[in-house]
């Protein structure tokens, strides 16, 4: 078996959310250090808020505000802190009870080992430095001795701000190393010598390109290994008009489906060396390689009269 | 309502689950377990009425990725199909339900799941509360060990009971050859106190399928099929601060309507990736000392993501098929800490 290839993938996306009128009062009064519960029909308070009640199902808007302190009731103990984590530190995964609610928050607690925390433990907020209306600005949980703080006011809190923030970006990242497989590993490889390589079905003799190791028509394993092309035909194309950002060609341009001499599957690559409007179907082609390119740049007319449509009206 | 017609599980294939399979893309890591449950009925792919499959994208890193397994069921011309992005015990909850309105008399089901590529620790955040939660990037072995503290402080475990749970289902696995951990392993250092490595599951990559077969069409291809008798899923709070991470009601639940309760099973293979989970699971179906739980290992012996319960259903029919049980309970979990929860309950028939 040839060595199989790995390479590096990073999927990272910055999610935009917006809040409704619950969580987005509970994220603007973090911002102003403010810890803001919703009463339920049945005089629970809940916090973190939401705007349906988890047991009833009954719409919730009924902000009230809490005390920044509270009780631990479960955590544990994470000695090596992960990517994006709260701590970069050891710290304590903590469920925080505030003084006034009735449920529990998920945050980390900054401690100076696992002998240091204790379900029932007392602790208050750490703020950030810096908050902008997130989950993130509280920083910390903290041990703390007292007894119930008091909310800021002496009225509380009803959830009103002059600026609220209305939604949140919430950035994501995961690390991958990809590994494509026998199948495409192969054909990859044969492309690094400039050989297209497909995989032929044992029971239908189609020959697939690139090869997935699965003939779709059959769902037999496709093993046999094809050389394929290097010319093939144009079996249908469209002529692209807007340009791709990070993609250095000029518009127009044709992109096609090819049929490469022996495949009985069409993949897909850009015509080049001849004028956009003169691309046709049947036009034979033959790929062009770029010095240090890992598979064809473009395909280029390769100087042979045009295949008869009967030859590839199968492949389209 | 009673089901209108009976269905069983008539096969069960799984692959040997292994921490990593990077030689292989999913649809070749799938596709041995597809012919070895169509050819132990002997049906090909064009006579499966319907195909549900169950894997998740973020696994891959890949949006779309089941559909480059779908090369492996033949699904040219086209075929009646569907997906669930959840363990593929789900997806078999759909295939029986299709099965029940009599539009297909056979189902194919499988799920696939290659943790090997990413950070299956990390990966699992992102099916976390977008606004509270996952910003705080808490990892599975994290919320797996609040729920552990919590039982801890109840007085439902303690570390060397929650020991004793990773030992036997290790030992267990010796007699399974797919599992991935098939000899003790020690408890190990703490991952997440109070969870240590031997309190969590093997990272591994791995695929299963099922065939469904509904009435007779199922004891013609079938010498003892696994009639399901009841299945049902519920969900809990999605904020963990809400419930009581001691106690299972989703659980709970899905076992009395899926009829668990009626009669006691001999066999329960429970989807219980920590061994803290299993504590709570004996808890939430009543579990005695009597019925046979994961003897199969378990997820602590495979935790293939997305497979591992479409496994706890197919190593439960397996053994009906084997004559090795005549009532067992299967169990899978989704989510942290437990939070939606399959019940089945397969019986053979009477010897």
């Amino acid at each position: 078996m040839p060595e199989v290839l790995k390479a590096p993938l990073v999927v990272e996306f910055p999610f935009t959310r917006s809040l409704g009128p619950v969580q987005s009062a509970f994220l603007t009064g973090l911002r102003e250090r403010v810890v803001l519960g919703v009463r339920t029909t049945d005089g629970r308070t809940l916090v973190p808020p939401v705007e349906y009640d988890p047991v009833t199902a009954d719409e919730l808007r009924d902000l009230v505000e809490v005390a920044p302190t509270g009780t631990v009731t479960t955590w544990a103990w994470n000695h090596a802190p992960r990517r994006g984590q709260p701590l970069g530190t050891p710290f304590a995964w903590v469920l925080v009870r505030f003084d006034g609610a009735d449920t529990a928050l998920l945050h980390a607690l900054d401690a100076p080992g696992p002998d240091s925390v204790r379900t029932g433990m007392r602790v208050r907020v750490r703020w950030a430095g810096e908050r902008s209306g997130a989950i993130t600005d509280i920083a910390c949980f903290e041990p703390y001795d007292g007894g119930p703080g008091t909310p800021a006011g002496p009225t509380g809190h009803d959830g009103s701000f002059t600026d609220p923030v209305t939604g949140i970006v919430a950035p994501a990242r995961l690390d991958y190393v990809y590994s494509p497989g026998r199948a495409q590993s192969a054909h990859l490889q044969a492309l690094s010598e400039r050989r297209t390589v497909g995989e032929r079905c044992p029971s239908c003799r189609k020959v697939y390109v690139p090869p997935r190791g699965a003939c779709p028509t059959c769902g037999v394993a496709t093993t046999e290994q094809v050389e394929v092309g290097p010319r093939g035909t144009v079996t249908t194309y469209c002529i692209v008009n807007i340009k791709a950002r990070n993609l250095d060609i000029e518009v127009p341009y044709v992109y096609a489906h090819i049929a490469l001499d022996g495949a009985d599957l069409a993949l897909h690559g850009r015509i080049g060396g001849i004028p956009y409007d003169q691309v046709r179907m049947g036009l034979r082609v033959e790929p062009v390689w770029t010095e240090d390119g890992r598979h064809p740049d473009h395909y280029r007319p390769a100087g042979e009269p045009d295949a008869e449509y009967e030859t590839y009206k199968e492949l389209l | 309502m009673p089901p209108i017609r009976d269905v069983a599980v008539i096969a069960f294939g799984q692959t040997d689950h292994r921490r990593t399979s990077d030689e292989l893309s999913e649809v070749e890591m799938l596709m041995p377990v597809l012919h070895e449950v169509l050819d132990s009925t002997g049906l090909r792919t064009s006579d499966i009425d319907f195909t549900c499959s169950g894997s998740s994208d973020y696994l891959a890193g890949r949006a779309f990725s089941f559909t480059m397994a779908l090369d492996g069921v033949g699904a040219w011309p086209p075929i009646s199909e569907s997906h669930v992005e959840m363990d593929g015990a789900w997806a078999l909850y759909e295939a029986w339900t299709k099965l029940l309105t009599g539009e297909a008399d056979t189902a194919l089901v499988y799920a696939y799941g290659k943790s090997s590529p990413g950070s299956v620790r990390d990966v699992l955040t992102r099916q976390l509360d977008p606004y509270y939660v996952a910003p705080l990037w808490p990892d599975s072995v994290a919320l797996a060990a609040l729920q552990a503290r919590a039982l801890i402080d109840a007085g439902d475990t303690d570390e060397p009971a929650l020991a004793g749970v990773a030992a036997r289902s290790r030992a267990s696995a010796a007699a399974n050859s797919h599992a991935q951990l098939r000899s003790p392993v020690g408890q190990g250092d703490y991952l997440v106190r109070p969870l240590r490595t031997g309190d969590c599951p093997p990272v591994g990559d791995g695929a299963a399928a099922v065939i469904l077969a509904a009435g007779e069409r199922a004891r013609e291809l079938c010498g003892r099929p696994a009639w399901i008798r009841g299945i049902d899923h519920r969900i809990e709070a999605h904020s963990l601060g809400v419930r009581d991470l001691t106690d299972s009601p989703s659980t709970r639940l899905a076992a009395e309507r899926a009829g668990a309760f009626e009669r006691p099973v001999d066999t329960a293979e429970l989807h219980a990736p920590f061994t803290s989970q299993e504590v709570v699971l004996r808890k939430a179906l009543r579990l005695g000392d009597d019925v046979d739980v994961n003897p199969s290992g378990g997820a602590l012996a495979a935790n293939p993501v997305m497979v591992a319960g479409l496994v706890r259903i197919g190593e439960a029919a397996a053994r009906i098929h084997r004559g090795a049980s005549d009532r067992a309970l299967a169990h899978a979990t989704s989510g942290p800490c437990l939070q939606q929860n399959l019940v089945a309950v397969l019986e053979g028939d009477p010897r």
